[in-house]
């Protein structure tokens, strides 16, 4: 009895530590951009800023271009998001139901598509895009992450779980496969549904690396990519900084925190009951 | 008005060696309750569900009305169908489930409610519509299960082994629900399960199948008394028929030998056996048709035979008494007795078997020789 509480608080000391791991760069940010000081990296840190001012999110909005940053970010994101839920639920339930020549060919290819390292694709898909006069367009922000192999293997693994019999018993109640796929399948995948959209719009929110290959002008940067400009070789504020990255990293935490469910059901998944 | 003739029938499954179903010849009458019975693997699903549309016929023809079904998809062929897992959406409420058909028909609203309540008062399901599955109890589920099947009166209602899933009180509630909706809806139905008391009590006729093949199409009593085969013969009735493999050797006239026993034929089955005269055969006797001598003295039995009790099963109204022949101790075989009799295990004493329920194989091909 003793040991097992001594291996309690053990565990618990370990798992202290680890979020002060992960949390604490999260905290100090948060507390940087309420700083009213620039100068911010004195030791030892003040978690709590003696000049503590809301002045840096103000600036944030007031002299940066952040709305046409936030509005670059959020059609990106909520196009690929759905685009990325509509078409790996399609696809998924293609793999997973229908019965066509070459089916299971296309698929291998699809998946070992997931094998080549994304970075190497940087350069064929810039070219692809740059011949397609599409580089520093929304067209060039969005095209490539419309559709993701990871999402599709996800949903063809769900798919793969539900009953044939409630596919064939809609069948005989006289249902085409697409009626299926959208009145049946759809409905009763929410979980899945809803780990493939957090999964796609956490990636497309925090998207860095392409938007920085794909767009020059700052009118095309999205958040991401607007915060990091803000990095200058002599000086940087990082007080505003901080403020800017904390405000888009809102939305992800607020997702998070309000479909935690699905989204812990999503990762236990690529195979939930119906 | 709703029959099914299914003509020289044949599916092979991609891939598969063998035929799933051989050569099925098979001509459902309508309003008839027809069970498709077997073990496992033996086809009868795949039977069933060549019928619905839901698997590709490989050779043969399926003709509903004298029309032929095979080119038609499920949706077309005016069928429904009860699945062993109720198949039920469970997203929509009991109401939607059963509406569903309809709706994509595009009945009217109004209709559609009417015909729904309709369905739900019939099978007691009135107070269910507004829930959804997953808070309903499996003999809950099966009901709404029919009810959709019934809300648009197809001519021919097939089931899937709709009641294995039940516990076995709730089996034997709804196998009369069923038989009492057949009568009621006036329907041709389709039945398929592996349980032989269930095809016995429900089905007009039943299709007996082994390994694919049809082994005999006929009346339950007849499956009965009058197995075509060997298998049948084993398949229905529980406890299942006794055999004994042995010779018909010329002595005394005709006479059965086998290792357990040795009998002289009753003059009945002599024209019969005649000609398998040193030939291999199977003598087949039921648990129900074998007698206690000492008791048993109005029936036509054949000669004594000496038995030892094995072990006894009482189950209540009967019971099941396990002996062998005192020739062979190796060899048990099966009577049900009166359980006012009282056996011990180890008893000695002499049957014998009602012999006009007396039986005989042919033991190479195992068709029935008497």
């Amino acid at each position: 009895m003793k040991q097992i509480k001594l291996q309690k608080i053990l565990f618990l000391i370990v798992l202290g530590i680890m979020t002060m791991i992960y949390i604490g760069p999260f905290l100090f940010s948060l507390s940087i951009s309420f700083s009213g000081d620039k100068n911010v990296f004195e030791w030892p840190i003040s978690f709590l800023p003696d000049d503590a001012t809301f002045a840096n999110y103000r600036n944030v909005w007031n002299e940066l271009p952040f709305g046409k940053w936030l509005f670059n970010s959020v059609l990106v994101t909520t196009i690929q998001t759905i685009s990325n839920v509509f078409f790996a639920a399609l696809a998924g339930f293609t793999f997973a139901r229908l019965e066509f020549p070459g089916k299971n060919i296309i698929f291998t290819i699809l998946l070992s598509s997931l094998m080549i390292p994304g970075i190497v694709l940087l350069v064929p898909k810039f070219i692809v895009l740059n011949e397609l006069s599409l580089i520093n367009s929304y067209g060039g922000l969005i095209l490539p992450g419309l559709v993701s192999v990871t999402n599709i293997f996800l949903m063809r693994q769900f798919f793969s779980t539900i009953p044939k019999d409630l596919e064939q018993a809609a069948l005989i109640d006289g249902c085409s496969y697409f009626r299926i796929f959208w009145e049946i399948f759809l409905p009763i995948s929410k979980p899945a549904l809803a780990a493939v959209a957090i999964y796609t719009f956490q990636g497309s929110w925090n998207e860095f690396l392409w938007p920085v290959i794909v767009t020059y002008t700052e009118d095309m940067y999205t958040l991401p990519l607007g915060m990091a400009s803000l990095r200058h070789e002599l000086l940087t504020d990082w007080p505003l900084l901080m403020a800017g990255t904390i405000l888009i990293s809102l939305p992800t935490l607020a997702i998070f925190i309000i479909f935690q469910r699905y989204f812990v059901q999503g990762v236990s998944s690529s195979g939930l009951k119906g | 008005m709703a029959t099914i003739e299914i003509k020289n029938l044949k599916k092979v499954y991609p891939g598969a060696k063998e035929a799933t179903i051989e050569n099925a010849n098979i001509t459902i009458e309508d309003k008839e309750f027809v069970v498709l019975v077997g073990p496992s693997g033996c086809g009868k699903s795949t039977l069933l569900r060549m019928i619905a549309g839901l698997e590709e016929i490989t050779d043969g023809e399926i003709a509903i009305d004298n029309v032929r079904m095979n080119e038609l998809s499920p949706k077309d062929r005016d069928i429904a169908m009860v699945f062993q897992n109720y198949a039920l959406y469970p997203h929509m409420s009991v109401f939607d489930n059963m509406a569903y058909s309809l709706k994509l028909r595009k009945v009217p609203k109004a209709e559609i409610k009417e015909i729904v309540e309709n369905a739900a008062k019939i099978l007691d399901i009135t107070h269910l519509l507004d829930r959804k599955p997953k808070d309903m109890s499996g003999g809950q589920r099966q009901r709404v299960a029919i009810g959709r099947s019934i809300v648009r009166n197809p001519k021919i209602f097939l089931f899937d082994e709709p009641l294995s899933n039940l516990d076995a009180n709730l089996r034997v509630h709804m196998r009369s629900e069923i038989k009492k909706l057949h009568k009621q809806l006036n329907a041709t139905m389709v039945y398929v399960t592996h349980d032989q008391i269930e095809a016995m009590t429900m089905g007009d006729r039943i299709v007996v199948l082994k390994d694919g093949d049809v082994m005999q199409f006929d009346t339950p009593m007849n499956l009965f008394n009058n197995p075509t085969n060997k298998f049948v013969a084993g398949f229905i009735g529980s406890p299942s028929m006794n055999f004994i493999e042995g010779k018909i050797i010329e002595e005394n006239g005709i006479t059965f030998i086998s290792k357990d026993l040795k009998f002289e034929v009753p003059e009945d089955l002599k024209p019969c056996l005649k000609e398998f005269i040193g030939k291999d055969v199977t003598f087949g006797f039921r648990p129900e048709y074998i007698y206690d001598k000492k008791y048993e003295k109005i029936k036509r039995l054949s000669r004594d035979m000496e038995i030892t009790v094995d072990s006894i099963e009482p189950i209540g109204s009967e019971s099941y008494i396990y002996f062998r022949f005192n020739g062979n101790p190796e060899h048990k075989f099966c009577f049900r007795s009166d359980s006012q009799q009282q056996y011990s295990v180890g008893d000695t004493f002499s049957i014998g078997v009602d012999i006009n329920r007396l039986r005989f194989f042919d033991t190479t091909t195992e068709e029935r020789i008497f």
